[in-house]
């Protein structure tokens, strides 16, 4: 009985801790999201649920150039960037869990060391060598340093999934008639899926969030991305508050992360190399 | 189907072991042939040099009579069971058995009839649309094979299939391997640490140790006539007993008394100064009091106090301690470490014989002990050789 009663009260104690988690988690969030719709009179109002409802800030936010141009900025700007660090990532991380080449912990420490590096004492430097090569203000000159602090990230967690699919699945497609190209793209490929759409999620959602490179690397919409773009968002007359068109825009913005999570969560099965091998 | 040769073979790794040493092999077209020896010998290294998954360092693999050195292993048409199975977990078992054949190009109807085929002779028709996670081990195992014989490669290469499983389906499903050879007639090479597994699978055994071959045969020639002492303690269950020996005007002094060798035995002991191993199996012990007068001729007898007696219902395994030196060479104490017991603490050296289950002897009894002269090896413990090999054969 004791034991019952005890594993029924570490229960309730982990539910109650998990709920005071999710609820300090999910108050901003919920808040933002209720100011969203609220009116300008009512904005500052303190009420948690709206007593007027409406739409009037969405309308406002996608009525402007200013906010969809910087959506589509992040969207190119974050895909771009996830695509290509995770097919370097994967080329590089599949090398270090597979081979044995010289240098090899000397990469690893390397892509440590780039990954812990302070984005600020960057943001100089980088601002000054991109204006002088013309790459200030363009997608490009966003996309290269999203990789650059990507790559690392992607390399990471993606050696980490290559080190649990057992080498003996490749021996064997080999024996099986595959060539080397084969063997990865039928059998290790689908394998390290869950891996990579893991890692895909993450290095999106760290270009999508980053305020520091998109704010100081960019002066126009041209390539200005949201988290940048919301601190130049103006109330409709110079007087107004701009709280409700910002938090509509804030909204706005966690849903592509929402989508992308909840869209490749299906692939993120884990124990899908169970069965492989035995023991 | 086809025969295997290997000719000096050689693997030197880059961090400069020698795994293998100029290995000559001849596997003949259809033969069973095992590769067993203690951990480490490269028997796993050998094979996958006939895979084509190492490359051979030098020496020269011929599969049908053609040098495959430098051939990949898609182009040497050979199948391979892994120990770990190796099965892909993202497909069914069908598509596991498939997958060989969907990458030599096959039609989907052919695919289909030949996975139906080997799925039958498994025994795994109904599991085809199971994902390898939910199976047990020997199904696994058995989906390993499948995947092995869907393609009737010319031959097959199984590094220790069996060792996953439970002794009693070990058992079971080393029927099932040796059935499924005899049935397909295709060259198989078969790595194994087990030497039961060895005597009872294979045409013909080879054992190996750190890298080079000890001695080829059929199973039954390898029991009778070893070629050194390595071969001789490493057949057998339970295995050979050592001793220390020493020759003296026809008589052999042991630590299990005073024995006169036979005619032949002296002459080939004369060449031999110095001490001597003699090494005797269970078997050709018995309890004197069962011996006949007639073959009691041909023996000699001592006592000794037994410390353990298990019966197996057939027949009886009596243990004794004998007082004195352990045998002691190179070759025995690898034996030991493989098996485990090299540091076994004991007073003297163990003796285990095997008499007839109508022995009456107890636990705590002095037995009086027949042993058959006729049988026993005596090894020289500086090279292990058996010097009582004659023409290749003892006795
Ligand atoms: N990649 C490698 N680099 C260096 N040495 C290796 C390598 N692979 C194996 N060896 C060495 O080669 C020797 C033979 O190895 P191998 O795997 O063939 O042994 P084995 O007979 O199959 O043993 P087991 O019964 O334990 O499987 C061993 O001493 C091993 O340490
Ligand atoms: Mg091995």
């Amino acid at each position: 009985m004791a034991v019952i009663d005890q594993t029924a009260r570490a229960k309730w104690r982990w539910s109650l801790i998990d709920l005071v988690v999710i609820v300090f988690a999910l108050i901003p969030v919920l808040w933002i999201t209720s100011l969203s719709f609220k009116t300008p009179a009512t904005i500052t109002d303190g009420n948690f649920i709206p007593r007027e409802w409406t739409l009037e800030n969405y309308r406002n936010i996608f009525s402007t150039d200013q906010f969809v141009r910087a959506l589509v900025n992040s969207i190119g700007i974050g895909l771009i960037s996830t695509l290509v660090a995770v097919v370097l990532g994967t080329m590089a991380a599949y090398a270090i869990a597979r081979l044995d080449f010289p240098g090899k912990k000397l990469l690893i420490g390397i892509s440590l060391l780039i990954a812990m590096f302070p984005q600020v004492s960057l943001v100089s430097p980088l601002f000054e060598i991109e204006r002088s090569i013309g790459l200030f203000d363009t997608w490009p000159g966003l996309i290269l340093p999203y990789i650059t602090f990507g790559l690392p990230l992607a390399i990471y967690t993606l050696s980490a999934f290559f080190r649990q699919i057992p080498w003996d699945l490749e021996k064997a497609a080999k024996m099986d008639g595959a060539t080397q190209g084969e063997a990865f793209r039928r059998v290790i490929a689908p394998l390290a899926a869950p891996g990579v759409f893991t890692t895909a999620i993450l290095v999106f959602i760290f270009c999508w969030n980053d305020f520091l490179f998109a704010i100081s690397l960019t002066s126009t919409e041209r390539s200005r991305t949201v988290p940048a773009a919301l601190s130049f968002f103006q109330g409709a007359s110079q007087f107004e508050d701009p709280t409700g068109a910002i938090s509509a825009a804030a909204v706005i913005i966690t849903v592509p992360i929402i989508l992308f999570v909840l869209f490749f969560q299906r692939r993120i099965v884990s124990g899908l190399t169970s069965g492989a091998v035995k023991g | 189907m086809a025969d295997i040769v290997l000719d000096k073979v050689t693997k030197a790794f880059p961090d400069g072991t020698l795994a293998v040493q100029e290995l000559n092999l001849e596997i003949a077209d259809g033969e069973f042939l095992i590769l067993v020896g203690p951990s480490g010998c490269g028997k796993s290294t050998t094979l996958n040099m006939i895979a084509g998954l190492e490359d051979i360092t030098s020496g020269e693999l011929r599969i049908d009579g053609q040098r495959v050195n430098d051939k990949a292993p898609r182009d040497r048409d050979i199948a391979m069971v892994f120990q770990s199975y190796a099965l892909y977990p993202n497909m069914t078992v069908r598509e596991n058995m498939a997958f060989p054949l969907k990458l030599a190009k096959l039609s989907k109807e052919e695919i289909d009839r030949k996975v139906d085929e080997a799925a039958k002779v498994l025994e795994l028709t109904a599991l085809l649309d199971r994902k390898p996670a939910n199976l047990s081990g020997g199904q696994r195992q058995r989906v390993a094979m499948g995947r092995a014989i869907v393609r009737s490669p010319k031959a097959f290469l199984m590094d220790e299939p069996l060792s996953n499983l439970d002794a009693k389906l070990r058992v079971q499903m080393r029927t099932v391997v040796s059935r499924l050879q005899k049935k397909l007639g295709t060259t198989t090479v078969y790595v194994t640490h087990d030497q039961t597994e060895a005597m009872t699978l294979g045409d013909r055994v080879v054992i190996m140790r750190a890298g080079a071959v000890q001695q080829v045969g059929e199973p039954q020639q390898l029991y009778d006539h070893p070629n050194n002492l390595f071969v001789a303690g490493f057949i057998g269950s339970p295995s050979m007993n050592f001793f220390p020996a020493t020759v003296a005007s026809g008589r052999l002094t042991t630590a299990l008394g005073d024995f006169p060798l036979g005619e032949r035995m002296r002459g080939q002991v004369a060449e031999h100064s110095g001490d001597l191993i003699v090494g005797i199996r269970p078997e050709h012990f018995e309890d004197a009091s069962l011996i006949e007068d007639s073959i009691r001729q041909g023996g000699a007898e001592f006592s000794a106090t037994a410390d353990l007696v298990e019966s197996m219902g057939s027949d009886k395994y009596v243990y004794f301690t004998i007082e004195g030196e352990k045998a002691s060479a190179a070759e025995l104490e690898e034996l030991a470490a493989d098996m485990g017991s090299g540091d076994l603490p004991s007073g003297g050296s163990n003796l285990v014989c095997r008499f007839s289950a109508e022995s009456r002897v107890k636990e705590g009894d002095t037995a009086k002990v027949w042993v058959n002269l006729e049988k026993i090896h005596l090894f020289d413990p500086s090279d292990g050789r058996n010097i009582t090999l004659h023409e290749g054969r003892t006795a």
